[in-house]
């Protein structure tokens, strides 16, 4: 494990002005992710929402973690990892997400939900434009 | 990755010799020390399973009776001590023993390094094992007993106290099962990146023994299905301890939820613990056929194959709690193809017997054993693999005789194989033969007694987890009880043989024969240490370097019949 | 430390410094750990329309600040891990104690809106959207917790120029709970 020090000979390159650059971008997406939920659409929302968040966590994983430098093999744990989860989700959600099915109806789930949506009707939720925190209370 | 312990450490150093507590009571951080650490908790551990399973066919065979040494199972008990059996079975003696044991103690021995790549934190993972048992044992004691639910610990019996009437039991259950998964992630690390990195140098890749390899795949396949279950273990404790409704379907939650979360792991789990037992067997049935393996890349890409298949079966666990028959059918292919690979890992390790020359030591009867005892295990898992048979056969008995036909290779014999092949590595002593012939044939044929009657009864109907069938008539005929007799007469003939192994181990570990180098006459580096190896393996200036794979046994360059991996061309 | 790094430790076969594989394993599992709480809310989510009345009270303004204080402390975590790589070790220090600053503004901001919402009822057994709302962000900010320790440890080598490679391994995990966040935020605090 070489020390670091051996890079003293100033063979390593300042790279904070790139470091704080992509912060800054960051940044900004963050800023769009907030104000998507504003255009009340649900589309947009969950598009800003979700695809800035992957495009986010790609930026970090390459510029910060430097994942891009690291030898094949480490990409090949990560994007199994991931596949992993993908796996799962998709094999469960079928019997978690959804409440009726093929021969099956899961009636507790169903009743919960409607007595739900009862006691909160005319609330508003998050889906309504601009207010988004600070809601009734029940 | 680094351990926040800043002891004050005199063990081992040039200075002076550790002292015994230094040495036993977890300070060391020895590869060596921690895997017989591992091994000693393990063998405890398999002590009170066995008990355990004493008790409740007992209570099987002559129900309602008073169990010597044990007391009247009632229902509550007989729960509990066949959800503990298994657990600790599975988590606390083969896991520990075949990978954490025989890993830490091989994994750096058999790759030429001097220990492994993080000594402290391999300590850490050792204690924290330790705590994991004690967490389990204690759950035994408090009020309420304990926990009752089944190894898998289904909701809501499992998150509701009213239900489970172990409140405190089986909320440390679940303690103690996620102290031993986080024991098992740092262990995993430290194999993982000891084997990819710190190989000696001239070991590539396909230099190196195929345990090491099976460990290490083994580690991996743990480290990505746990994650899941780790998740759904601190929500099931929630739902235990604060109330929160994860899995209370009238509350908005899902039971299935568990059930997927749990088998998502539960599933790979049982390759983590065969690849081990396979990787041991195929060190002995080498060594002792004077043969290199058959085919080690397709053993090799086999196991890799069965790892990633494995995620993709374990539904099949949930054929019959309503899941969608399209996916059972998904289920029943992907389950049915996963037997091929790993038969076709037995293939190879019958290829490579046959014309071999066969040496029946110890260790090659009890790897002999592991290939027939596992084919039977496999076969019955195709039946159990189709779902249709399954609506039949789930819950009944034939499934646990088809795992203890699979489990007991892996756990019981897998590991006699294990120790009596290393032992002389480890202690500097050797085992006496006889002893550990009359063991072998005292246990193996024994199990088959055990097991082969509960096939019967599982195809008769009998379900499990049930403490009694005194009320059910059909199956209190008889020649049912009769087999349920027979079973529990061939277990306690069993269990009284492994005192033979123990006097065996622990006899000859002071008084055994003195034990050379490589007993064994075996090819692989850990053989050309002394018996047993000093602090750092090799000294510091004589690392091993390699030349050739691990099994070049009877090779026509040669004029010996095994030619060790650190000897120049 | 009174022991000698093993051999063992010093050898790289696979191409890169042990301590680094270490943390890229460390990574992946626990990318299927979060994975497994992660996957498991979604399909609550998708499952339960109900659950927007619940999601309705958590505090944007205060998840995004939360966005803004860890996406500025891996900003530092980096440039501490550039700090390192040039050999100044105590630049290095400086910066990971601004990345624990950024831990601590966390946890501070956090505690803040979890008295707030427990005080107004949306305790952890108030609704299931609660009880994975708490234990997401809970296990998150225990690993914020035994990030930021580990980080005041190798920053306190670093300032006398000793194990410099841990800064950038201690910057890896720092990140990905960074990440982590990067996904939670939206789940819980934007797509209501």
């Amino acid at each position: 494990m070489a020390d670091a020090a051996a890079h003293a000979h100033g063979e390593h390159h300042d790279h904070t002005k790139h470091y704080v650059k992509i912060w800054a971008i960051l940044l900004v997406l963050l800023v769009i992710s907030i104000l998507g939920p504003e255009l009340g659409n649900q589309a947009i929302t969950l598009f800003t929402a979700f695809g800035i968040a992957v495009v986010k966590a790609g930026m970090v994983v390459y510029y910060f973690m430097h994942a891009g430098d690291e030898p094949k093999y480490v990409h090949y744990f990560i994007t199994t990892a991931l596949a992993f989860m993908f796996l799962f989700f998709f094999a469960v959600a079928p019997d978690v997400m959804r409440h009726e099915g093929t021969n099956w109806r899961n009636d507790a789930a169903k009743e919960f939900i409607a007595s739900e949506m009862a006691k909160h009707e005319g609330e508003h939720t998050g889906h309504d434009k601009g207010t988004s925190s600070g809601g009734a209370h029940h | 990755m680094a351990d926040a312990a800043h002891a004050h450490e005199h063990h081992d150093d040039h200075h002076h010799g550790p002292t015994f507590a230094e040495k036993w009571l977890f300070q060391s951080t020895d590869h060596k020390m921690i895997g017989m650490q591992y091994m000693f908790i393990g063998m405890a551990m398999a002590a009170i399973g066995g008990y355990f399973a004493y008790a409740f066919r007992m209570q099987l065979a002559f129900p309602g009776m008073h169990v010597p040494g044990f007391g009247v199972v009632g229902p509550n008990e007989y729960n509990a001590l066949v959800t503990n059996h298994g657990t600790i079975m599975i988590f606390w003696v083969a896991m520990p023993v075949l990978i954490a044991a025989m890993g830490n103690f091989l994994i750096p021995l058999m790759i030429g390094a001097d220990d492994m790549v993080f000594p402290r934190l391999n300590r850490l993972s050792v204690q924290i094992f330790f705590v994991s048992a004690l967490v389990l044992i204690a759950s035994f004691f408090v009020q309420g007993g304990g926990f009752g639910g089944a190894w898998t610990a289904y909701p809501p019996l499992s998150s509701t106290p009213e239900y489970s009437l172990t409140p405190m039991g089986a909320t440390l259950w679940v303690v103690a099962v996620a102290l031993e998964f986080a024991a098992f992630l740092m262990g995993g690390i430290n194999f993982i990146t000891t084997t990819m990195n710190s190989r000696a140098p001239g070991m590539k890749w396909f230099d190196i023994p195929v345990v090491v390899w099976m460990i290490v795949i083994a580690s991996i396949l743990f480290m990505a299905s746990v994650g899941p279950l780790i998740a759904g273990a601190v929500m099931l404790a929630f739902d235990q301890a604060i109330g929160t409704n994860f899995f209370d379907p009238n509350q908005g939650g899902d039971p299935v939820l568990w059930q997927h979360l749990f088998w998502f792991f539960g599933h790979p789990e049982v390759y983590v613990v065969l690849l081990p037992a396979l990787g041991i067997v195929a060190e002995i049935i080498t060594v002792f056929s004077r043969k290199k393996l058959f085919g080690y890349k397709t053993v090799l890409y086999t196991a890799f194959g069965t790892g990633i298949l494995s995620f993709f079966v374990w539904a099949h666990h949930q054929f019959i709690s309503g899941i969608d028959p399209r996916m059972a059918n998904l289920f029943t292919i992907t389950t049915l193809l996963i037997s091929i690979p790993i038969a076709e890992m037995l293939f190879v390790y019958i290829a490579t017997l046959y014309g071999g020359q066969i040496r029946l030591t110890t260790p090659m009867l009890w790897g002999l054993a592991f290939i027939v005892e596992f084919l039977i295990g496999g076969v019955t898992g195709i039946f159990l693999g189709a779902s249709g048979a399954d609506i039949y056969f789930h819950d009944t008995y034939f499934v646990l005789a088809h795992f203890h036909y699979t489990f007991f290779p892996i756990a019981i014999i897998g590991v006699y194989a294990g120790i009596t092949h290393w032992f002389p590595k480890m202690f500097g002593r050797m085992m006496s033969e006889r002893l550990g012939k009359i063991h072998f044939w005292g246990t193996v044929i024994p199990f088959n007694l055990i097991f082969i009657p509960l096939f019967v009864l599982g195809a008769a109907g009998q379900h499990r987890r049930i403490y009694s069938y005194e009320h059910f008539p059909d199956l209190a005929t008889p020649d049912l009880q009769q087999l349920r007799v027979i079973a529990t007469l061939a277990l306690v003939t069993m269990l009284t043989f492994q005192v033979i192994f123990l006097w065996n181990f622990f006899w000859s570990m002071f008084k055994g024969e003195k034990a050379p180098k490589n007993p064994w006459r075996a090819s692989t580096l850990e053989w050309t240490t002394p018996s047993p190896p000093g602090h750092g393996n090799w000294p510091p200036d004589e690392m091993p370097s390699v030349y050739r794979g691990p099994y070049e046994y009877s090779h026509p360059d040669c004029d010996d019949d095994f030619w060790p991996q650190d000897q120049p061309a | 430390m009174a022991m000698a790094k093993p051999i063992a430790t010093t050898r790289s076969a696979a191409g890169m410094s042990t301590g680094k594989l270490a943390v890229w394993w460390l990574i992946a599992s626990e990318i299927v750990i979060f994975g497994g709480v992660l996957a498991g809310y979604i399909m609550h989510r998708l499952g339960h329309p109900d659950w927007a009345y619940q999601a309705v009270h958590t505090n944007t303004m205060a998840g995004a600040t939360n966005t803004f204080v860890l996406l500025t402390s891996s900003l530092f975590a980096v440039l501490a891990h550039n700090a390192a790589e040039m050999g100044d070790g105590k630049k290095a220090a400086k910066f990971l104690y601004l990345t624990v600053g950024g831990a601590v503004m966390f946890l501070i901001i956090k505690s803040f809106e979890w008295t707030y919402e427990i005080s107004h009822g949306y305790t952890i057994t108030a609704s299931t959207f609660w009880a994975f709302y708490y234990t997401a962000a809970g296990i998150h900010a225990m690993h914020v917790i035994v990030g930021a320790l580990i980080m005041i440890w190798v920053a306190g080598m670093a300032k006398r120029n000793v194990e410099l490679q841990r800064v950038e391994l201690i910057g890896i995990y720092w990140h990905f709970v960074d990440l982590v966040w990067i996904f939670l935020f939206p789940l819980l605090y934007i797509a209501k």
